[in-house]
């Protein structure tokens, strides 16, 4: 017989030898011991190392459950293509705006029953951090670390205006005076600015929120893009446009560094006022050190409220990340096991204050504010408790309408369209995109899927 | 078994791994989204046929109209630019001088620097009050305008706000793209080298300038190389996504530099769009394909083989 014959069969042989041998390397079968979950979570750097410490205690605590922590960029996307290849983690750190979304697709387990068994329930909670989870009858997530914004001001800029810093505006009014109050000009063009609508740049689409719009109606599920309330507040946007020039103001922003970097507009002092979330202590303290010390430059106060409605006091923006189980996920009973701790005031309070945050849950220990570094940390963790908390709208074609309305404010802000020719145009817009949503989820429900 | 039938046998299994991965990786996923195009898909649920629903609701969609828009205007303006800076620098660098070899590995670098940073690194380049784009040109326009004021002009000439003006966002990208020509740059270098040496001499004995002979000579010997570099320039330009994607967030200021390939993606991976977002790529296959054909129609009477 011809040896050569033999060759291709014997490559063949070698190639699946060398396949097992690898495959039996990497795999592990039944390891004994606990069981692992897999658990993918966004946070790098200290909030990536206040969740580390965080699964470690957990993993220290019991032996039954073993959490491999993996840091995932993009988490949203891929936790979806994950699930959607049915290799998914067991526990995932999504974002709070996520939920109706991804529970619209079935993409992630709904969570009543587990939570019944940990006697987990809305009362643990201060109320919007529980419905921010809370979709269609079913919680889908529980809350990691939360957020809620006031307005954040620079002392040193009020002083430098002439101003009482220990007076920060009360309503939007008073905040505009204030504002106009604290520009300065150089070579005559803005140099230092009181307040503008586009920066942070993050809630440009929920300015009418804080004149009191909406921007669906949950009862009925039609979007009120265009209602009086969000054209006031697109006028409002205007109203600076107007004042400073749309060039001008552009020229002024394309001067300001990243967000996050010293040459952050607030941070570096160039904006007096901006409305800004529970975090921003943490870039204060990293790239601002002298807004802290040796004396407090800054402070934070719930933003303010048109003069017209003071029933709109203390209008905050609550956002959170969650934790949410992943349809596909292999140990979901395990899974919850460890979201139930996070959920423990312990837990919580350790994730928290690695972050620097507040805490979700109802009840807080005294310590944990007393430690806790933000000097206005109660400021962040009252203000979600009232009545003006507002959040996303929970509904699957947020991230279009967010785009939308992103689009409209830029119009508004550039001068190109007015308040009501930009919001009128989403109203259109979104309402078709929504009725065709929605008549998809019903045909999907009626093929029964 | 004969000889040739073994050898194509062996020759099958030796290009089996790029057939299978071709099948797998290529053929099926577009055939795939042929039908995901006619579907309603969210990627998790399977997809549901909805006829041509799609590209429908794509005619009717202003947002999409507005990134195709934006898509030819930037591909017009970046297209002669990115042609006329890679010709260019071929014929600079094609000069006999000393060094020119570092020269070329200089102007060929840039295109090896990879899209992210690269747009990271524009951002200051073009950033309004500190990039050094506007640090040389507004001191240049300061002088213009105080010569003008001899003619009665009184006013300020302001440098371009690159990133937050809807009207020059795209003449940005466009100026950025100049910066990846090195790869075009090469094979224009290539196709000069091609160019036979007795044309340029006829061409001296004729009296021939520098200019004549470029225009008569280079240009034309050098036309299947401008036409292959003009076709992947189309391509190129209608794909464009990276750069915009990482420097104008959303498409900002004002959706001008909202471009094709990035609503695409946001409808696909965002908005779990997917069978719409597959519709669009095959629309901007179609417009590709239609580009090329027109392009070779165009060439027919432009480009010059040198065999023929």
């Amino acid at each position: 017989m011809d040896i050569r014959k033999l060759t291709m069969p014997a490559m063949a042989l070698v190639l699946f030898y060398c396949v097992y041998q690898s495959e039996k390397l990497t795999r592990v079968e039944n390891p004994p011991g606990p069981i692992h979950i897999t658990y993918w979570e966004k946070w790098t750097e200290f909030e990536g190392d206040a969740i580390r410490a965080v699964v470690d205690e957990y993993n220290r605590k019991q032996n039954k459950v073993h959490v491999d922590l993996l840091t995932v960029s993009d988490i949203e996307k891929k936790t979806l293509l994950a699930v959607s290849g049915g290799n998914p983690p067991d526990v995932a750190g999504l974002y709070g705006p996520n939920v109706a979304q991804y529970a619209d697709d079935h993409a992630v387990m709904e969570l009543d029953a587990y939570c019944k068994q940990y006697n987990i329930t809305r009362d643990n909670y201060i109320p919007i951090y529980f419905d921010i989870g809370y979709y269609n009858g079913h919680v889908y997530s529980l809350p990691t670390t939360p957020a809620s914004t006031a307005l954040h001001y620079n002392k040193q800029l009020f002083r430098e205006a002439g101003l009482d810093p220990e007076k920060p505006p009360v309503t939007i009014e008073e905040m505009d005076q204030l504002a106009e109050k604290v520009v300065t000009r150089k070579n005559g063009h803005i140099d230092k600015s009181g307040f503008m609508p586009a920066e942070p740049g993050w809630w440009n689409w929920g300015w009418g929120f804080v004149f009191g719009g909406r921007l669906w109606d949950p009862a009925t599920g039609k979007i009120t893009a265009n209602c009086p309330e969000n054209i006031r507040a697109y006028n409002w946007v205007r109203s600076y446009t107007d004042r400073y020039g749309a060039s001008e103001l552009s020229t002024f922003r394309s001067g300001f560094g990243n967000f996050s970097s010293p040459q952050n507009a607030f941070l570096s002092g160039k904006v007096a006022m901006e409305m800004q979330g529970v975090w921003m202590y943490n870039f204060i303290d990293q790239y601002a050190p002298g807004m802290e010390k040796p004396v407090l430059n800054w402070a934070a106060v719930p933003f303010p409220h048109p003069a017209d409605r003071p029933d709109l006091a203390e209008t905050t923006f609550a956002d959170e990340d969650i934790l949410v189980i992943p349809r596909g996920s292999r140990h979901p009973k395990e899974a919850f096991e460890f979201i139930a701790y996070v959920q423990s005031q312990e837990g919580m309070e350790l994730l928290c204050m690695g972050q620097r945050k507040h805490s979700p849950l109802a009840k807080v220990s005294p310590d944990f504010i007393k430690k806790h570094p933000n000097p206005y940390i109660t400021v962040f963790s009252e203000l979600p408790k009232n009545k003006n908390v507002i959040s996303p709208p929970k509904i699957g074609i947020w991230p279009e309408y967010q785009a939308e309305m992103n689009a409209a404010f830029e119009q508004v802000a550039l001068g190109k369209k007015t308040a009501k020719e930009a919001l009128d145009y989403v109203q259109n817009r979104v309402s078709l995109m929504n009725e065709d949503y929605q008549a998809q989820l019903k045909a999907r429900k009626e093929a029964g899927q | 078994m004969s000889n040739s039938k073994r050898e194509t046998r062996t020759a099958l299994l030796f290009v089996s791994p790029w057939i299978i991965g071709f099948l797998v990786f290529l053929a099926y996923p577009l055939s795939a989204s042929i039908y995901y195009s006619f579907c309603n898909y969210s990627v998790l649920k399977a997809p549901v046929w909805v006829g041509m629903a799609n590209y429908r609701n794509l005619v009717q969609d202003d947002v999409f109209r507005t990134t195709l828009v934006n898509t030819l205007i930037y591909a017009l303006m970046s297209l002669p630019v990115g042609m006329a800076v890679a010709i260019g620098l071929a014929m600079m660098l094609n000069a006999k001088i000393k060094g020119q070899t570092i020269y070329r590995t200089i102007f060929y670098v840039p295109s090896l620097v990879p899209g992210v940073p690269l747009a990271v690194l524009w951002l200051w380049v073009f950033n309004g009050k500190q990039g050094i784009i506007n640090a040389v040109l507004q001191p240049l326009l300061d002088h213009v305008a105080s010569a003008l004021s001899i003619v009665g002009f009184h006013g300020h000439l302001n440098a371009p706000q690159w990133l937050s003006d809807a009207a020059w966002a795209k003449p940005a990208l466009v100026i950025m793209s100049a910066w990846g020509a090195g790869n075009a740059m090469l094979i224009y270098l290539a196709g000069l080298q091609d160019v036979p040496q007795p044309l340029y001499e006829a061409a001296d004995l004729d009296g021939a300038g520098w200019w004549s002979k470029t225009w008569n000579v280079t240009l034309p010997m050098l036309s299947p190389v401008i036409l292959f570099n003009g076709i992947m320039g189309i391509i190129g330009a209608l794909q464009v996504f990276t750069i915009p994607y990482i420097m104008f967030p959303g498409g900002s200021p004002a959706r001008s530099t909202y471009f094709y390939a990035m609503y695409l993606y946001d409808n696909a991976f965002v908005y779990l769009k997917m069978g719409y977002a597959c519709a669009m790529g095959w629309i901007m296959f179609a417009i590709t394909v239609i580009l090329t054909v027109a392009a070779h129609k165009l060439s027919d009477r432009y480009v010059h083989y040198g065999g023929s």
